[in-house]
Order: C-alpha cells, then structure tokens, then sequence
C-alpha cells in the first residue's frame, strides 16, 4: 500500500493534537510514515506515540538546525525523506510554519500543494481535499494534479482516532543545504499557557468582542469558558482595543476554528470574523443588540447584557456539573 | 548605493462583497469590486517605514493581474511608493500559487531588490505560501509572519508571533520578508499623495518580457485542480430569545438538551 508522510508537529516534548489527526487521516489514503524533526530525546515518546495512531514508520532526525534556523531546515529533511520513500502524498499542519514548510518542498519535488484542508478523501486519481473558501461561504474539492499531493490540513478536520501499527523507529542524518542557514532564529519565547486549551484544536471556543467593552470585561468570558473546558478567543476589535492578546484572535486574519461549540459574546459578526468562526458545528450568540449580523448565524441566541446573561449561565452550568 | 525594495501586491475580489466561482472555478474578478487586497496594505505601510527610516531607497511596487490591478498600483503610489509594475497577460488566467511565485520572482529580479516585501497572504485564496515561494524561487532568507520589522547595516531582524512561541528573527540583505496585520496600521494615501501618484511611472510586463512560456502559468499550467465549488448552505437561524432575566439559565437549558453540559 502507498506511503503517506506526515510531519508530526510537536512542542514541549508532546505530539501537538492536529498531528494525531493527520496520522488519522493519512490512514484513509494508505500506510502512515511520520516524520519526527529536531525532537531531542522526546523522539522516543514521540515515536511511539505516532505508533499508537497508525504510523507503521517513524522516521526521525534530529539537529540543532531544526531550532537554531526558520522553515528551511525541515524543508530539507523532508525533503530528503520524501526522496527514500517516494509517498503518495505528504500531509502537513496547516499553520503558518506547517504552509510554509509544504509550499516550498512542493516547489522543489515539482508538485502541486493546496493548504488548508478540512477534509480528505481517497480518489483514483489521488487524495481529494475539502475546502472551506471566501470567507466558508464556499466549499471547494481539490486535488494536486502533478507530481506527489502536498497538503496542509486545518486543525479539528477529524477527531483523532488510535489504531495500534508498528511505529518502527528509524533515525536519518539530514544533509543541510546552504539556504538552511539562511534565518537565524536569535531568540524563542515559548507562549506562556493559559491553561486552556489552545483555541485551534478546542472542542468549545468563549469569544468576546467589542461588547466586552473592556481588558477586564473578559473576566466574565474566562469565568464562562473555564466552567466548559473551552478556549478564549476574542474578536478584531477587541483585540484592535487592546483587551486581548492577538493571539486569541478569531478571525480572517487571526485564527479560524471549527469547534462543536462557539459562543460569540458582545460579536456583531463583521466578515472579518465571521471567515473565522462559521464553519463551528453549534453556534451560540449573546449580543445586546438584536440587530447584530451575527444572530443570522446562531443555533441560539440571547438579545441581552452578556454581564448579565454569562454570569448566570456560568452559575448554572457550575451548579449542574455538581 | 540605495536600498531597493520592491513590494508584491494583490488586486482582490472586496471580502464585504459577494465572492463567487467563474464557469473554469477560478475567481470571478468581475461580478465584484476589486481593491489592494487589505493584508499588502500592511507591506506596503512597512516598505516605506523602512525606505523612510534608510534615508536612501526606492520602493517598488508589483502585481501580476488584469487590467484593473493597476487600481491596486495607484493606491499603493498614492500612498508614497515610488514606482509601479504591472504583469498582465491573458495567458496568466487561472494560476496557482506556484506559478504566481514564478511571475513575481521573475519581474522582482528584473526590478532589481534588496529586500522583498509581502503582506502575510492575500484575503482572497489566503494560502499564505506566496512569500516563502519567492524566497526559495529567488535563493535568498526568508523573514516571514513579522510583526515587527527592521533593516540595518544590511541585516533585517523581525518578530514571529507563531502558534508556540515567539521567535527573534535575522537575516543578511538580499532577503524577502511578509508582515502581519500586527506590524502597525497602514496610512491613509493623502490628497498630496493621490495627486502624486498619478505622475509615477507603471511599467507594463508581458510573459514575454519576463521570459516565462505560456504553459509554465494559467489554468493548464496549475499543478493543483479544482474539481467542484458549491455556496456552503446558508446556516438556518435557531431559536432568539430576549433576556428578560431568565436568559443565562435558557442557555444553558439549551446547551443541556445539545449535550454540552
């Protein structure tokens, strides 16, 4: 059966959620081969984790390059990788670096690359990808129509699902190219965790936008998420006004997400963020205003103060968790 | 000898109209205004800040589009670039990413650069891919998803906000560097500007002129297809209802009965 390489993105040590999904997926268009970069000693735990989700190989190099030098670095490995494997298609993270990494390893195996797919599906005539475009008003299949598919695909495409394979270790030594050396990363500051989950893979996003009205309005936001285990997001406005930290943005130009729960807090639903949010399965809105765009889209809405209404929604989900 | 710098652009379908497919599922660039897609405008802001702060340099500007993406020029010369070029040819209809790399590499080295400066990706195919392509296509650094940038004594350093960290970036000149919509706002072109901008030069390019063949760009010469693309079924609204006191708690009724809680 066809090789399927995936890029197993990873921090801390730990297999960052949308890998899994991919090695998920990868399942559905042949055999899973995952590539671990610059892992140190978490490669093992890494590996096996890969493993445990398909992976039949695991393919490992490590190199102070991988940290020291942007997006060129892994271009190489993988690209030397894809040489000895030969896969049907290579599966990357669609995030800023996961798109960047895909799009110039296409351009040297002189092969078609389409990002940010949520959804992938086996043809014979290779994989099909879903989109979700201008702004998720449109749903658009695609395929890579020369060379090997390259594909980034979005967080929360698929659920991840673990299905044992042999995960046999193999470790490459990764031959740099001049250009690896070409962006020194001089320094790193690991994002400090808020302790909730990261917004692009949670199950339930909290947003507040420019009715929050405030940096400290968000307390109402959190104390609402935290009751539900979910993530903050904020909108341009807010985010524009300095209440909230750019990374939290939900938007075009911020992050989009898809949760099974989305609830748009003080939000009127500009555009900005709508190209955001509105492929989210369950959609909740509170907003003052019940003109605001954004009812257009809710599952459920409540026309009312959000100071009044997220508190007394808090209590009464703190009271029935018991 | 002064820094060049040369900014991609993209003339773009407007985000807040209704975007649509043609018959081939390329965009339709016609049953919708077109502006200076809002992400370049951020490039644009950052090239003149950084030509402002050298003393000495010369901001070019480049698109790859139709007729009507010189629009995209003018507001970018209004705003104070110093000249413009304009790559328009029939047999550009439908190129993909990959290919819009080879055009802008091609015009950007004829333009001659030292430093190459993109928005973070266009707002209407929003790959985000364009910069990096140029990067590898030209053989030089790539500084990209800056939200701060700088240039000094020939090195260019930036700010990276990714998913995990922040990264300090640097890289020797010649170099092609993408800025956030975090880098700082973009001015607004003045009267004075808008007035100016009418006299600059905008140089024409055919894929001639750029020694490009018709089949390496457009629709045939993609390396990605299009199969189908459908309007997502709009969303039906559910249940509103008004706050009269009791709205927290109908909420979460509701979130109970969907299994949320």
């Amino acid at each position: 059966m066809a090789e399927i390489l995936v890029l197993v993105d990873h921090a801390d040590g730990v297999v960052r959620k949308p890998a899994l999904e991919l090695l998920t997926l990868a399942r559905r268009l042949g055999t899973p081969v995952a590539v671990v970069l610059g892992a140190g000693d978490a490669a093992a735990g890494i590996a096996a984790k890969a493993g445990e989700y398909g992976a039949e190989r695991v393919i490992t190099a490590d190199a102070a390059q991988f940290a020291d030098f942007l997006v060129v670095p892994k271009v190489d490995a993988l690209q030397q990788i894809a040489g000895s494997v030969n896969p049907a298609a290579v599966l990357v993270t669609s995030s800023g670096e996961g798109k960047e990494i895909a799009a110039r390893l296409a351009l040297r195996l002189g092969s078609g690359v389409i990002t940010d797919a949520v959804d992938l599906a086996s043809s014979e005539g290779g994989p099909v990808a879903t989109q979700s475009v201008f702004a998720a008003s449109f749903t658009v299949q695609s395929r890579v129509s020369h060379g090997t598919p390259v594909i980034t695909v979005k967080p929360n495409a698929t659920s991840p699902e673990a299905a044992p394979a042999a995960g046999a270790v193999e470790s490459v030594a990764v031959e740099f190219s001049a250009a690896a050396s070409g962006t020194k990363v001089t320094s790193r500051t690991p994002r400090v965790s808020s302790g909730r989950p990261e917004l692009t893979e949670a199950a339930i996003v909290v947003s507040g936008g420019r009715g929050v009205g405030a940096a400290d309005g968000f307390s109402v936001v959190e104390a609402l998420a935290d009751s539900l285990g979910a993530a903050v997001g904020a909108s341009r406005a807010a985010v524009d006004a300095g209440w909230y930290p750019h990374s939290n943005q939900v938007g075009q130009t911020g992050k989009q997400v898809s949760p099974q729960l989305y609830i748009a807090n003080g939000i009127s639903g500009a555009i900005q963020h709508r190209a955001g949010m509105q492929t989210s399965k369950t959609i909740v809105v509170v907003n003052k205003d019940p003109e605001a765009p954004i009812f257009e889209l809710a599952d459920f809405g409540v026309v009312g103060d959000l100071f009044a209404v997220l508190p007394q929604l808090t209590d009464e989900i703190n009271t029935r968790k018991g | 000898m002064s820094l060049r710098i040369v900014v991609c652009v993209k003339y773009v379908p407007d985000a807040t109209g209704d975007r649509r497919f043609g018959e081939d599922f390329t965009t339709d660039r016609d049953g919708v205004d077109g502006l200076l897609s809002e992400l370049d405008e951020y490039g644009v802001e950052q090239a003149l800040r950084i030509a402002e702060a050298s003393g000495d340099a010369e901001v070019t500007v480049v698109t790859v589009g139709p007729d009507d993406a010189k629009d995209a020029l003018r507001k970018a010369l209004s705003m104070g670039a110093d000249k413009a070029v304009h790559v328009n040819d029939d047999d550009l209809h439908g190129t993909d990413a990959l290919g819009t790399s080879l055009v802008l590499a091609k015009a950007v080295e004829q333009a001659g650069f030292d430093l190459v400066v993109c928005g973070m990706a266009s707002t209407d195919g929003t790959m985000g891919v364009v910069p990096a392509l140029l990067a590898e296509r030209l053989g030089v650094p790539q500084v990209t998803l800056l939200s701060e940038v700088a240039v000094e004594g020939g090195v260019v350093t930036g700010r990276r906000d990714g998913d995990a960290a922040t990264e300090y970036l640097q890289a020797q000149l010649p170099a092609v560097v993408s800025v956030t919509d975090q880098s700082g706002e973009a001015r607004y072109p003045s009267f004075k500007g808008i007035m100016a901008a009418k006299k600059k030069p905008v140089q024409s390019l055919d894929l001639d002129d750029l020694g490009i063949e018709a089949e390496q760009v457009g629709l045939a010469g993609a390396w990605t297809a299009v199969d189908s693309a459908a309007a997502r079924p709009a969303r039906t609204q559910g249940t509103i209802v008004k706050d009269e006191g009791e709205g927290g708690k109908q909420l979460a009724a509701f979130l109970a009965a969907q299994k949320f809680i």
